[in-house]
C-alpha cells in the first residue's frame, strides 16, 4: 500500500539554525527585524506548498549555552514577537500555516487564545501555535512573577520544577482550547426585532481552575475560523511527550535513525492513549536541521565551512543531515514507514536551504508521489487532515 | 500659518455608540473590515486609526450584556497585520497595563514598531476591577489609590525597556563576524513596589525609539499622569469652552513636568453626522441617536445610575420615582463609565429635573444625556467648527468616532477632510513615515538621557 503524503514544516530563527548562517552571502542580517524578511521566507515556504511555519521565540536573547544567557558577539542576538511576526506576515500569504511559539509559562492563556484566534482570522484559518516551556531563572527574573530554581543541567527531564512546569502548560493549553470554544460558532445573531445582537445562551464560562490559575471566560474573541487552532510542541523526553499526548494536535520529535523514530512514535502514543485521546489524531513528525546542496560533497563542503567560520562544529538536539534533496527524500521516506507523518526542518541557512527544500526536496517528494502538487485545502487544519471539531459546549450542532 | 489638525479614526466600539442592526453594518471580527476601515483612513491621510479593548464581556442583571456589540479580536494581533495592508497610518492600540507585565508588553509594541517601520503607539489604560480580573492568572483586585501609581511604573518600566538598546549594538558586519558590538545589550534594572525585575531586553531598538504613548485619564490624577508621560490625550469634552478649559489645563500642567505646550496633543473623541442641509444632518443625527438609544438600552442605562433592576421600568414614561442604590455597582459590571456617576443620587435628581423641564420621557432623556460630542451640520459647517476647535485651542484634531462598521468613516474623508486641506489645516499627503513624524513628536534627547535614536 502506498505511503499517504508526507507533511512539511519549515522551522524559521534568525538567519538559520547554525550559528554562522547571517555571514553568508545570501543572508540579510541587518534584516532579521523588518517585515520584508519574514514575508519572503513565507512566501518562499508558501510557493514549496509547505504546510506551515513555524517561528521560534523566548523572553530571552538566544545564547549558545541552552541554560544561562551569554555575551557572545559573533552570533544573531534580538528577536520579535513571534505571534505578530506570524499576523504581519499572515495577510501577505493565502495557504501557508502559521506555528508561532508562545512561551506558556509566562503568559496569560486569556490573552494567547485571542492572539491566536485573531491569527486564525486574520489568516482565514491558517493559525496554530507552538507552546513552549521556560524553565530558565534568568527569564522568570525578565518578567518578575515568580522565581524558578536553577535547573540541574544533568537531570533536566525529570527534574521536579520542568515536570511541574509541563502540567502548567497542560492547564494552559485546556484552558486556551476552552476559550476557542467558549463562543458557539452561531453565538452572534444580530437580532433587530430583539436587539440581542449575541444569543447569550450560547457563550459559555470556562470556569477553569487549576493549580496555577483560574479562568473564567468567556473569550472575548468569539470561535475562530478553524474551531481549534493547532497546537504544537517540540518534545525530547518522557515529560513534553505527555504534553504532546495530552495537549497537542502536533508533536515534534527528535530521531536520529528509523529506529529511533519508532520509538518515539511509539511514546507518544503511550502518553496520547493514557491521556484518553487514542481515537483522535495527533501528528508527530520528525525535526531535522538540514545542509542541502546539488551533491552531497557541496553539502558536506558548507557544513564545513560553516562550523570553520562559527569557530565551533555544529551542534544540535535535532540530527544534522547534510546532503542532497534526493538523499534527504530518501531519509524521510524511510521515516516515514517508522511513523512519522511529517517533518519540521530547520533550514541551517536562510534563505539557502529553505529553498533547497521548496526547490529540489519539494520536486523530488512530488516526482515520487509523496508530497501535494497544489494546496488541498483551505485552512491549517484541512491540510493536516483535521475535520473541523464540534464546540465542547454546543448543545446542538451549528448551522454549517 | 495656521495650527495643523490631527485627525484619528476609532475603530466601531463594543459599545451603543455602534449601531450594529444598520443594513449597511459589517463584521467587526472579520478582518476584511479592518482592513477597508484602515484603507478609508490612510486614504484620508488621518494620523492614525485607534482600537480599544475590553478584557471581559460585560454583564448587566447577571447575565452578559447582548443589546450592544460583543466580542472583538486581539489588540496587539491586529494591528500587526494591518501594518501588512497599510502604508504610513499610526497602528494605536489599547493595551491593559493591570493584566500584563511590562517585559511582555514592552517586547509587543518593540516588534509591531518594527513590523510597522514606526508606526505604533500605545493607549496606556489600568483597570480596576477584579470581575475582569477573573480571566487573568495575575488576577485580582486593584486598589483604586494604587491605579495610577501601578500605571505609571509600568510605563516608566516599559520606558526603561525600549531605552535599554541605544540603536547602535547590532552592526551584522559579515567581514569581520561581529554581529554585536556591544556584548551585553539591553540591560535593564527596575525595582519597585510593583515590579522588581532584571535581565536583558531582547528586541532591539525600534524605528520611533519609543512607541507613542497615549492616555485617557480626565481626573486630576489622570490629567497630572498624562502631562508627565503621555505623547497623546484622548478626551471627552463637548462644547467649546469645556474643550478649552480642558485644554489650558493640562497644557498649563505640562511646564511642571519641564516639557513644552507642543510635546503633548490633545485629541477629544467625537462623532458626527453629515447631511446635504443643516436639517438633513439633523435629522440623520437625531435618527442614528434613536438607534443607539433602544427602548431596551435606555432601560438599561438608566439601571447603570440607579444601580437596581428596573426592567419593567416603562422607556417611553417619566422617571423613576424611587432613588439609586448608593455604593457598590453591582447590576453593571466591566463598564467604565459607571465609575463617573459619583453621587447617583443628585445625578438622578438633575435628570428628573431635566425631564420634566423639556417634557421627556425616560428614553428621550437618555439620549439627550449620553449624547457625545458631536458634530452634524453639512460638510463645510463640520469643516469649519473642526478647524475653529483647533484654531481657539479646544483641541489639536479629534478622533472620530463613526457609527457604522466599517463604512462609516467615509462621508467624512470624502467630503470633509479635501475642505480642511482647501483651508490649508489638513495634510494633502503625509511627509514623514513614521507616526512621530505625523504628529510632529519627534523623541527628544532628554527623554532617553544619552541614548540616540535609531533609524
Amino acid at each position: 500500500m502506498p505511503q499517504p503524503p508526507i507533511h512539511l514544516v519549515a522551522a524559521l530563527d534568525g538567519a538559520g539554525w547554525h550559528p554562522a548562517a547571517w555571514r553568508e552571502p545570501a543572508a540579510r542580517p541587518t534584516e532579521l527585524l523588518t517585515a520584508g524578511y519574514w514575508t519572503d521566507l513565507a512566501q518562499e515556504a508558501e510557493r514549496g506548498l509547505l504546510d506551515a511555519v513555524t517561528i521560534e521565540d523566548a523572553f530571552a536573547l538566544q545564547s549558545d549555552d541552552p541554560f544561562v544567557a551569554d555575551d557572545r558577539t559573533d552570533q544573531v542576538r534580538g528577536r520579535l514577537d513571534a505571534v505578530l511576526v506570524a499576523s504581519r506576515v499572515a495577510p501577505t500569504t493565502r495557504h501557508l500555516g502559521f506555528l508561532p511559539t508562545a512561551v506558556v509559562t509566562h503568559t496569560e492563556p486569556f490573552h494567547l487564545s485571542k492572539a491566536i484566534a485573531t491569527l486564525d482570522y486574520v489568516s482565514s484559518g491558517r493559525a496554530g501555535v507552538r507552546v513552549q516551556v521556560a524553565a530558565r531563572p534568568d527569564v522568570a527574573a525578565h518578567l518578575g512573577r515568580r522565581e524558578l530554581p536553577p535547573v540541574d543541567r544533568d537531570a533536566v527531564a525529570t527534574a521536579s520544577v520542568v515536570v511541574e512546569l509541563f502540567d502548567e502548560a497542560a492547564d494552559w493549553v485546556e484552558v486556551v482550547r476552552r476559550l476557542w470554544d467558549s463562543w458557539e460558532d452561531d453565538a452572534e445573531i444580530r437580532d433587530a426585532a430583539s436587539g440581542r445582537f449575541v444569543d447569550v445562551d450560547k457563550l459559555h464560562y470556562v470556569d477553569f481552575a487549576g493549580r496555577h490559575f483560574s479562568v473564567r471566560g468567556p473569550s472575548i474573541t468569539p470561535r475562530p475560523p478553524q474551531g481549534q487552532p493547532l497546537v504544537a510542541a517540540l518534545g525530547h523526553a518522557e515529560v513534553p511527550w505527555r504534553l504532546i499526548g495530552r495537549s497537542a494536535d502536533l508533536g515534534f520529535v527528535t530521531p536520529v535513525d528509523a529506529g529511533d523514530a519508532a520509538r518515539l512514535v511509539a511514546a507518544v502514543r503511550t502518553e496520547q492513549a493514557a491521556a484518553g485521546r487514542g481515537e483522535e489524531t495527533v501528528h508527530v513528525f520528525g525535526d531535522l536541521l538540514v545542509v542541502l546542496d546539488d551533491d552531497a560533497s557541496a553539502a558536506a563542503d558548507r557544513l564545513a565551512r560553516l562550523d570553520d567560520v562559527g569557530g565551533t562544529p555544529l551542534r544540535s538536539d535535532a540530527r544534522v543531515f547534510t546532503g542532497t534533496p534526493a538523499q534527504l527524500a530518501d531519509l524521510l521516506l524511510e521515516w516515514q514507514r517508522a511513523g512519522l507523518t511529517g517533518f519540521r526542518l530547520r533550514p541551517a541557512v536562510l534563505p539557502d536551504d529553505l529553498e533547497q527544500i521548496t526547490r529540489g526536496l519539494v520536486p523530488e517528494l512530488q516526482r515520487r508521489g509523496a508530497f501535494r502538487s497544489a494546496y488541498e485545502a483551505a485552512t491549517l487544519r484541512g491540510l493536516l487532515g483535521l475535520p473541523r471539531p464540534a464546540d465542547r459546549y454546543a448543545t446542538t450542532p451549528a448551522n454549517a | 500659518m495656521p495650527k495643523q489638525i490631527h485627525l484619528a479614526a476609532h475603530f466601531p466600539g463594543v459599545n451603543n455608540t455602534t449601531v450594529w442592526s444598520d443594513p449597511a453594518s459589517g463584521s467587526h471580527i472579520e478582518f476584511d473590515s479592518f482592513h477597508e476601515f484602515a484603507q478609508i483612513a490612510e486614504r484620508g491621510r488621518f494620523d492614525f486609526l485607534f482600537l480599544a479593548e475590553g478584557l471581559r464581556l460585560r454583564e448587566q442583571n447577571d447575565r452578559i450584556y447582548d443589546l450592544d456589540v460583543v466580542g472583538r479580536p486581539d489588540t496587539f494581533t491586529v494591528l500587526a497585520a494591518l501594518a501588512a495592508v497599510t502604508e504610513r497610518i499610526g497602528l494605536t492600540g489599547t493595551i491593559n497595563s493591570t493584566f500584563n507585565e511590562p517585559y511582555e508588553v514592552a517586547r509587543q509594541f518593540a516588534s509591531l514598531d518594527h513590523l510597522s517601520d514606526g508606526r505604533a503607539a500605545w493607549n496606556v489604560v489600568t483597570s480596576w476591577d477584579a470581575f475582569t480580573g477573573e480571566n487573568f492568572r495575575r488576577g485580582g483586585f486593584l486598589a483604586q489609590d494604587d491605579r495610577y501609581d501601578r500605571a505609571r511604573s509600568f510605563l516608566q518600566t516599559a520606558q526603561e525597556l525600549f531605552d535599554s538598546w541605544r540603536g547602535d549594538e547590532v552592526v551584522a558586519d559579515k567581514e569581520s563576524g561581529t554581529f554585536l558590538a556591544d556584548p551585553h545589550p539591553g540591560a535593564f534594572a527596575h525595582r519597585d513596589r510593583f515590579f522588581d525585575i532584571a535581565g536583558q531586553f531582547d528586541v532591539p531598538r525600534s524605528p520611533q525609539g519609543r512607541p507613542v504613548v497615549f492616555q485617557a485619564g480626565d481626573s486630576d490624577e489622570g490629567r497630572d499622569f498624562a502631562a508627565a508621560s503621555a505623547d497623546v490625550i484622548f478626551s471627552r469634552h463637548g462644547t467649546l469652552e469645556a474643550g478649552q478649559a480642558f485644554y489650558a489645563d493640562v497644557k498649563g500642567r505640562l511646564p511642571r513636568f519641564g516639557r513644552t505646550r507642543d510635546e503633548l496633543l490633545i485629541m477629544p473623541a467625537t462623532t458626527f453626522a453629515l447631511g446635504d442641509t443643516e436639517a438633513e444632518a439633523a435629522e440623520l443625527a437625531q435618527q442614528v441617536r434613536l438607534a443607539q438609544v433602544s427602548p431596551a438600552t435606555a432601560i438599561k442605562f438608566l439601571e447603570q445610575l440607579w444601580n437596581r433592576d428596573l426592567s419593567d421600568h416603562d422607556p417611553d414614561g417619566p422617571l423613576p420615582s424611587v432613588d439609586p442604590v448608593v455604593g457598590e455597582n453591582t447590576i453593571a459590571r466591566g463598564r467604565a463609565s459607571v465609575r463617573m456617576h459619583r453621587d447617583p443620587v443628585a445625578t438622578a435628581n438633575e435628570w428628573r429635573a431635566k425631564a420634566e423641564a423639556e417634557h421627556l420621557t425616560t428614553r428621550e432623556l437618555i439620549v439627550e444625556v449620553t449624547g457625545r460630542q458631536n458634530f452634524v451640520g453639512t460638510p463645510a459647517t463640520v469643516a469649519a467648527a473642526v478647524d475653529e476647535f483647533v484654531q481657539r485651542d479646544a483641541a489639536d484634531g479629534f478622533v472620530l468616532v463613526p457609527h457604522i462598521t466599517p463604512g462609516g468613516l467615509a462621508p467624512f474623508v470624502e467630503k470633509v477632510v479635501p475642505l480642511l486641506q482647501e483651508r490649508g489645516v489638513f495634510r494633502t499627503d503625509y511627509e514623514g513615515t513614521t507616526l512621530r513624524d505625523h504628529l510632529g513628536l519627534p523623541l527628544r534627547d532628554r527623554d532617553h538621557g544619552t541614548r540616540t535614536l535609531a533609524g
